[in-house]
C-alpha cells in the first residue's frame, strides 16, 4: 500500500474525510442538464471567499476612527503595495455579489426551486440573502465618505420612523444622538465578524439542506424517480468532476468580468463606487440628492413610492420591509402544478414578466431624483412621471406576491416529461 | 419627532435637487502625457498648494510622473519639506474660515469626487462680480469661497451685459492676461491632468496589470473548456 493511502486510511479512521468527499463531490449526483443559470450557486461561494480574504488584508491597515478611516482608505489606496488592487476587488465583490445573488434568486424563481422539497434550502437562501443586505449597509459605512455617512443616517432614521420606540430604538443603533464614531465602531464589529460568522453558518446549512434533498434543475422534476440497478439516478452525474469543471469554465468567464471591471472601471460609473464618496464624512452638510448602491434601489424606490400617512413615512418603510419578507414566503404562496417555467402556462410567464421589469424600473428610479421624468401636465394634479411609475411597479411587484395562490392555480400549465430534457 | 422630520426632509430632498445648468466642457485628459502632468504639478504647488493641502499624496510619488528625488526636491519642495511628507501648508484652519467662509478643500481625490471635467470648466468660468465678498463669482459655483487665483494669467472676465439669466451667461473679456483663451484653457488642461493623476496614482499601472491578467485569464479559458469538453464527452443527452 503506497503512502497516501495508508494516510488517507489513517485520517478515515478518525475523521470521515473519504465519505465526506463523495457524499457532497464524487458520489453526489446532480441533474446533467443544469444550464446557465446555475453557475451562480458556486460563483457565490466565490465571491464570498474572495470578500473575505480581501476584507482580512484591509482589516490590517483600515481604522475605524472616525478622524482616521477616510485617511486610512486613501492610505490603502496609495502607501500598501498594491493596496488599491485589494480594496477595488472588495469593493468591486460586494455590488458582484449582489448581482451574483439577484440571477441566483430568479433562476429559483424560473425554476421552482424553492417548491417541495426545498422549502428549508429556500428559507436559508433568504436569510443569507438578508445577511448579505445587513453586510454591505454596514460595510458601506466604513470608508466614512459624504454617501457613507448620510446613506447610514437615512438608513437608520427609517428605524426612527416606528411610532412609540422608533427615535429610541434609532439611538440605540447608532449609540449617539447622530451618526457618529460610536456607530463607525459597532458598524465595524458587526461587518468583520459578526455578520460574516452568521453568513458562514448560514451557507453551511443552505448547502446541508441542498445536499440532503439534491438540486432541482430546469426542468423542475426530480431525478431519484428514474434510477439504475446501483441506485444512482439516470439523470444525474457526479458533482466531481462534472461540475467542478463545467464551473472552472464559468469561473473564469466570471473572473474576466470582474477584471475589466477591477482594472478598467472600479467605479463603474458612479455605481459601484459613488463619487460623492471621495469627500470625507460632514455631519454638517447634507448632499444635495443622496442615492443609496445599486443593490438597495429596488427597496428604496418601493419607500418613496408609498405616500406618507399623518406626515410619517412608517408606511414606506414597512411597504419595503415588507418586499423583502414576502420573499420568505414562495415556497407557499406557489400553488402551480408544475416548478418549472418551461412547463407553466402563459398566466405564470406574464406575471414574473412583470415583477422582473417591475424589479428593474424601480431599481432605475432609486437612483434618481424622483424629478427625473418630468411631471404631467394637467393630468394627475400635476404629479411627478416618476412618482406614478413607481407607485404602479410597486404594486405590480407586491401583487406577483399576493395574488400567486390564484394565478398559478388556474394558470394552464403544460405536462412535465418523465426524464429531464436537455 | 427629530429623525422623522430629517427622514422626510433627505426624501424630499432627492425631488429639489436640480441638474447643473452650465454645460460642461470636456477636459479631454490624458493620463499618458506626462509632460502635461509634470506642468500641471508645477501649477499645483505654485498656485494652488498655498490653500489647498492635498494630505493623502506624497511629494515622492511624482516619481510616477517621470520626475527625479534631485527634480522633485529642488523644483517642487518649497518649504523644508522631506521628499516622503504630505503635500501640506501652513494655513490654519481659523484663518481660512475667516478668510473665505470655509476651509479650502484637500485637493488630494477632488477629482474623483468632482470629475475631471467639472474642474476644467470650473476654473474657466470666473468672472468679476462686486456684487460678491471677493469680488469673482463663478458660472458653475455661484458665490463660490474661492477668489480667482489665476487672473493675471487668464485675464478678467465679466458677463455679458445682455444676458440677465446669470446661471445661463457667457462671459467677455475685460482685460487680457499673460495668456490668450487657447493658451489657458491648455494650462489648465495641465493642472486638472496633475489633479486627476494625484486623485489616483497607481491609475496608469492599474489599467497595464488590467491587460496582463486579462490576457491570462484568456489563456486559462481556453484551457478550462477543453478539459470541461474532455470530461462531458461521456455525458449523453
Amino acid at each position: 500500500m503506497s503512502f497516501a493511502k495508508l494516510a488517507l486510511r489513517w485520517v478515515d479512521d478518525r475523521f470521515p474525510l473519504s465519505s465526506f468527499l463523495k457524499n457532497h463531490l464524487t458520489e453526489y449526483y446532480a441533474p446533467k442538464n443544469f444550464n446557465f443559470w446555475y453557475f451562480f450557486g458556486s460563483l457565490a461561494m466565490l465571491v464570498l471567499v474572495i470578500q473575505i480574504v480581501t476584507g482580512i488584508f484591509l482589516t490590517m491597515h483600515y481604522k475605524p476612527d472616525a478622524s482616521q478611516a477616510f485617511a486610512s482608505v486613501e492610505y490603502i489606496m496609495r502607501d500598501v503595495p498594491l493596496g488599491w488592487l485589494i480594496r477595488y476587488v472588495h469593493s468591486t465583490g460586494a455590488s458582484m455579489f449582489f448581482v451574483v445573488i439577484y440571477l441566483h434568486m430568479f433562476r429559483a424563481l424560473m425554476y421552482g426551486s424553492y417548491r417541495k422539497p426545498r422549502e428549508l434550502l429556500w428559507l436559508f437562501g433568504m436569510l443569507i440573502y438578508l445577511c448579505l443586505m445587513a453586510e454591505a449597509f454596514f460595510g458601506y459605512l466604513l470608508p466614512w465618505g459624504q454617501m457613507s455617512y448620510w446613506g447610514a443616517q437615512v438608513i437608520i432614521n427609517l428605524f426612527a420612523a416606528i411610532p412609540f420606540v422608533g427615535p429610541d430604538l434609532a439611538v440605540w443603533i447608532r449609540g449617539d444622538y447622530v451618526v457618529s464614531d460610536a456607530t463607525l465602531n459597532r458598524f465595524f464589529a458587526f461587518h468583520v465578524i459578526a455578520i460574516p460568522l452568521v453568513i458562514l453558518g448560514l451557507v453551511t446549512c443552505h448547502l446541508v439542506a441542498l445536499h440532503e434533498v439534491g438540486s432541482n434543475n430546469p426542468d423542475g422534476i426530480d431525478i431519484k424517480k428514474h434510477k439504475d440497478k446501483s441506485g444512482k439516478p439516470l439523470d444525474g452525474i457526479p458533482f466531481h468532476p462534472y461540475y467542478t469543471f463545467k464551473d472552472l469554465v464559468g469561473v473564469v468567464v466570471f473572473l474576466m468580468v470582474f477584471t475589466l471591471i477591477v482594472f478598467f472601471a472600479p467605479e463603474m460609473g458612479g455605481y459601484f463606487l459613488e463619487y460623492n464618496n471621495f469627500v470625507p464624512a460632514d455631519p454638517l452638510k447634507t448632499p444635495d440628492h443622496i442615492a443609496p448602491v445599486w443593490y438597495f434601489t429596488p427597496f428604496y424606490s418601493i419607500l418613496r413610492a408609498i405616500p406618507p400617512l399623518f406626515g410619517s413615512q412608517f408606511p414606506g418603510v414597512i411597504a419595503m420591509g415588507l418586499a423583502v419578507v414576502v420573499l420568505f414566503f414562495m415556497p407557499w404562496l406557489d400553488r402551480g402544478a408544475v416548478s418549472s417555467i418551461r412547463y407553466r402556462g402563459v398566466i405564470y410567464k406574464s406575471w414574473l414578466a412583470s415583477f422582473v421589469i417591475s424589479f428593474l424600473i424601480l431599481g432605475y428610479l432609486g437612483v434618481k431624483p424622483t424629478s427625473v421624468w418630468g411631471q404631467f401636465g394637467n393630468w394627475l394634479d400635476g404629479a411627478d412621471r416618476a412618482v406614478v411609475v413607481a407607485r404602479v411597479c410597486t404594486a405590480s411587484y407586491f401583487l406577483f406576491f399576493f395574488l400567486m395562490p390564484w394565478y398559478t392555480k388556474i394558470d394552464k400549465t403544460k405536462p412535465e416529461p418523465e426524464r429531464v430534457t436537455s | 419627532m427629530r429623525n422623522i422630520f430629517y427622514l422626510t426632509l433627505l426624501i424630499t430632498n432627492l425631488a429639489c435637487s436640480a441638474d447643473t445648468v452650465v454645460k460642461l466642457d470636456d477636459a479631454n485628459i490624458d493620463l499618458n502625457d506626462g509632460l502635461s502632468i509634470q506642468r500641471g504639478a508645477r501649477t499645483y504647488i505654485n498656485y494652488c498648494l498655498g490653500c489647498h493641502q492635498a494630505s493623502y499624496m506624497r511629494f515622492n510619488r511624482l516619481g510616477d510622473i517621470g520626475l527625479s528625488k534631485e527634480q522633485i526636491k529642488e523644483h517642487l519642495i518649497l518649504g523644508q519639506q522631506k521628499i516622503g511628507s504630505p503635500m501640506l501648508n501652513n494655513m490654519s484652519k481659523e484663518d481660512a474660515e475667516s478668510w473665505f467662509g470655509v476651509l479650502p478643500p484637500d485637493l488630494s481625490v477632488i477629482a474623483r469626487s468632482r470629475g475631471a471635467d467639472w474642474l476644467y470648466t470650473y476654473l474657466r468660468s470666473f468672472y468679476r462680480d462686486s456684487k460678491t465678498a471677493t469680488g469673482w463669482n463663478n458660472l458653475l459655483f455661484p458665490n463660490v469661497g474661492m477668489p480667482h487665483i489665476l487672473w493675471e494669467i487668464q485675464g478678467v472676465l465679466t458677463l455679458k451685459a445682455s444676458d440677465l439669466d446669470e446661471t445661463r451667461g457667457e462671459l467677455a473679456v475685460i482685460s487680457k492676461g499673460h495668456l490668450n483663451k487657447i493658451e489657458y484653457d491648455g494650462f489648465v488642461r495641465d493642472l486638472v491632468n496633475y489633479l486627476v493623476f494625484m486623485g489616483e496614482p497607481a491609475r496608469t499601472l492599474r489599467v497595464r496589470i488590467g491587460i496582463v491578467i486579462l490576457f491570462a485569464l484568456s489563456i486559462f479559458l481556453v484551457l478550462a473548456w477543453i478539459l470541461k469538453k474532455e470530461y462531458w464527452k461521456d455525458v449523453t443527452h
